[in-house]
């Protein structure tokens, strides 16, 4: 009963002071609903990271060779053989697909149109489903455009648009480095992870761009697609003993090639991200916590004010319990109804596209947040409502 | 005259000074000990339906004597027995009790709660005394009623007029039906109708067995009560009385000869 009155007293304490409680509550609801909705951009970003990742294909490793990097001078190259080997290893059950890869740059033209894809790929038709690459128009080149070293492409989205924009890319014939290709296919657009543009490719037979660009030599990488994301490990293991067999290597520390899968690119990729969530995380608790001194400051001057009021109460034989009570609950209303409309605002907040990045709430900022400007109320009220407290009823009846 | 039963307020030897040593004043100090001319406090009993008027001029003390009395401030020596209780070295806690329970306030400038109804005025005292909701209500209805203040029940301070807000202050001060009313120049804010209006309500509170203390430097005030102290500089230099404890005040005595 004692609660319900103080309860009351307290909201009518703050309903005497609408404009400045309202910009308290302001305070606290901007901490809140920051501290709501960047996160939920960090945790976004760090999902539309994750997705994109996923995308790339998590089963599929990547082998390139060490040569050419550094003191690595005994390094064999990677080459057909070596993929070949892979593919039929007896063995290597985890090993479902290979695909030795080239890459080269050079200047496509396309009637009086020249533009230089980021890159231009020559590979087996596994690299497709390897690497999570998708069809949009046309058709994958097959194994016989490989043995035949047909002049054939498959364009990614990027370059269809640079190259063709508005007309339709399948059947023409574009001419890179003096050598005609015919587009048989375009690829469904990806969408850029970062730096580099995975829809900005040209692919190829391997030898068509062996003959015309980098000769019959090493090739660049060999794409290896697990059976299963969770062979990946299985098949690192399968990878490393056949190269060792291919390279003739005898100790395992001294390969010559490496092996990486999108999993390490994964987890580097999500560390970033979390950094950045933190920072995001950090200066919204700031602001929290700049919401929170303002309940202070406000407690003060209402204190302050209303310092005779309290001197009356205490005439009144209002216990110390009593006061230190209605000013702690003045405190805590306003920032447990500044929290709640943060939580809202920042609720709605996440539902629009903020820069690019698909908002996604973490239920424990929620939760978090909320009970954090709570606590805050109480932390930052309990001051001025202490000083309340210990007011002396005759001191604090004299003030004017 | 019957003095069988303790005095509501028993004082002795109080003294209260502020600041230290040579720089302390002695806001109450009763007569300097021949000789050292050290203060030997003021001692003072009160009865049980008594109506007494503190007079003095401003730095008399009386407002001293008054916060004493109230137990909203603590004397530097000397005992306070208030209703059989040593209030004297009581805590924050427990003296915030004695005030709700024993004291009940009635200020020169009202002093009532900004923004809130006379109702909730009233019930402020018997909510921190822990009274159930519909009981309060009760009480403090029938405390209007006896300040002829019913109707206004809804009312804000802002709402009433002076004389009006003081009768709210005396149906606060009443409520929670205290061994003693304190009145601090009660009228002092007031025109004369409002003044007689109070003034009326007190010695009918007081005719129906309430001890009542006033604090006044009006003689007109001084009049309504049954016993006068005189007060100048800190020490009880006249004590009258014009009536006897346990007959009405004199006011009353006056209109209906006893």
């Amino acid at each position: 009963m004692i609660l319900w009155q103080m309860i009351r007293f307290a909201v009518g304490g703050l309903v005497a002071n609408k404009v400045r409680s309202a910009l308290t509550m302001l305070g606290v609801l901007i901490g809140v609903a920051s501290v709501i909705l960047l996160l939920a951009v960090g945790n976004g970003s760090s999902e539309a990271v994750k997705a994109s990742i996923t995308s790339l294909g998590t089963n599929a490793l990547t082998v390139s060779s060490n040569a050419g990097r550094g003191s690595a001078t005994a390094a064999k190259a990677l080459t057909v053989a070596d993929a070949k080997a892979l593919a039929t290893d007896a063995d290597a059950t985890s090993i479902k697909s290979v695909a030795p890869v080239v890459t080269t740059t050079g200047t496509a033209l396309y009637g009086n149109i020249s533009y230089q894809p980021g890159s231009i790929v020559g590979t087996y038709p596994a690299y497709f489903e390897t690497s999570n690459l998708r069809i949009k128009d046309g058709d994958y080149f097959s194994n016989d455009d490989v043995l035949n070293s047909r002049k054939v492409a498959v364009i990614g989205a990027t370059t269809a648009k640079q190259l063709f924009d508005t007309e339709e890319p399948v059947g023409k014939r574009i001419t890179i480095g003096g050598t005609p290709f015919t587009v048989v296919g375009v690829l469904t657009a990806k969408g850029s992870t970062g730096f580099n543009d995975p829809d900005d490719v040209v692919i190829a037979p391997l030898p068509t761009v062996q003959n015309a660009f980098t000769g019959f030599g090493s090739v660049n990488q060999i794409m290896v697609q697990a059976a299963s994301a969770e062979a990946t490990t299985e098949a690192q293991s399968d990878i490393t003993r056949i190269l060792m067999g291919t390279h003739a290597i005898t100790d395992a520390t001294k390969v010559d090639f490496r092996i990486s899968s999108q999993t390490s690119l994964l987890t580097a990729r999500e560390s970033t991200t979390k950094t950045f969530t933190v920072l995001l995380g950090a200066v919204a608790a700031i602001s929290l916590l700049v919401g929170g001194i303002g309940i202070t400051n406000i407690m003060l001057v209402t204190v302050t004010e209303r310092t005779r009021e309290i001197g009356i109460r205490k005439a009144l034989g209002a216990p110390r319990g009593v006061i230190l009570g209605q000013f702690l609950t003045e405190s805590t209303l306003l920032s447990v109804t500044g929290a709640g409309l943060g939580v809202a605002a920042g609720l709605i907040g996440s539902h629009f596209t903020i820069v690019g990045i698909e908002p996604v709430v973490i239920p424990e900022s929620v939760l978090g947040a909320f009970g954090i400007a709570v606590a805050i109320g109480l932390f930052f009220g309990s001051y001025p409502a202490s000083r309340a407290a210990s007011l002396r009823p005759i001191e604090a009846l004299r003030h004017e | 005259m019957a003095a069988t039963k303790p005095p509501v307020i028993r004082i002795s030897r109080v003294t209260k000074s502020y600041g230290q040593g040579d720089s302390a004043v002695h806001a109450l100090r009763g007569p300097s000990a021949p000789g050292t001319g050290e203060p030997l406090g003021v001692s003072l009993d009160i009865e049980e339906g008594d109506y007494v008027a503190v007079m003095g001029s401003s730095g008399s003390g009386k407002s001293t004597l008054m916060n004493i009395l109230g137990c909203l401030d603590v004397p530097t020596s000397g005992r306070y027995l208030l209703d059989g209780t040593d209030v004297g070295h009581l805590d924050e806690g427990r003296l915030s009790l004695v005030r709700n329970r024993k004291i009940g306030f009635i200020f020169q400038s009202f002093n009532l709660v900004p923004r809130t109804t006379a109702l909730a005025q009233v019930e402020l005292p018997l909510a921190y005394a822990g009274v159930r909701a519909a009981e309060r209500r009760r009480r403090a209805l029938a405390a209007l009623e006896l300040v002829g203040l019913a109707d206004r029940a809804g009312h804000k301070p802002n709402e009433l007029s002076g004389g009006q807000q003081q009768r709210v202050a005396v149906a606060r001060a009443l409520v929670t039906a205290p061994a003693m009313l304190l009145a601090d120049e009660p009228t002092g804010n007031l025109d004369s109708r409002s003044t007689a209006e109070v003034l009326a309500i007190i010695d009918r509170l007081n005719a129906a067995g309430r001890t009542v203390v006033v604090i006044t430097h009006e003689d007109e005030v001084a009049l309504h009560a049954k016993r006068v102290l005189r007060l100048v500089d800190g020490a009880i230099v006249d004590d009258v009385r014009r009536a006897p404890v346990d007959g009405p005040p004199p006011a009353l005595a006056a209109e209906v000869p006893a």
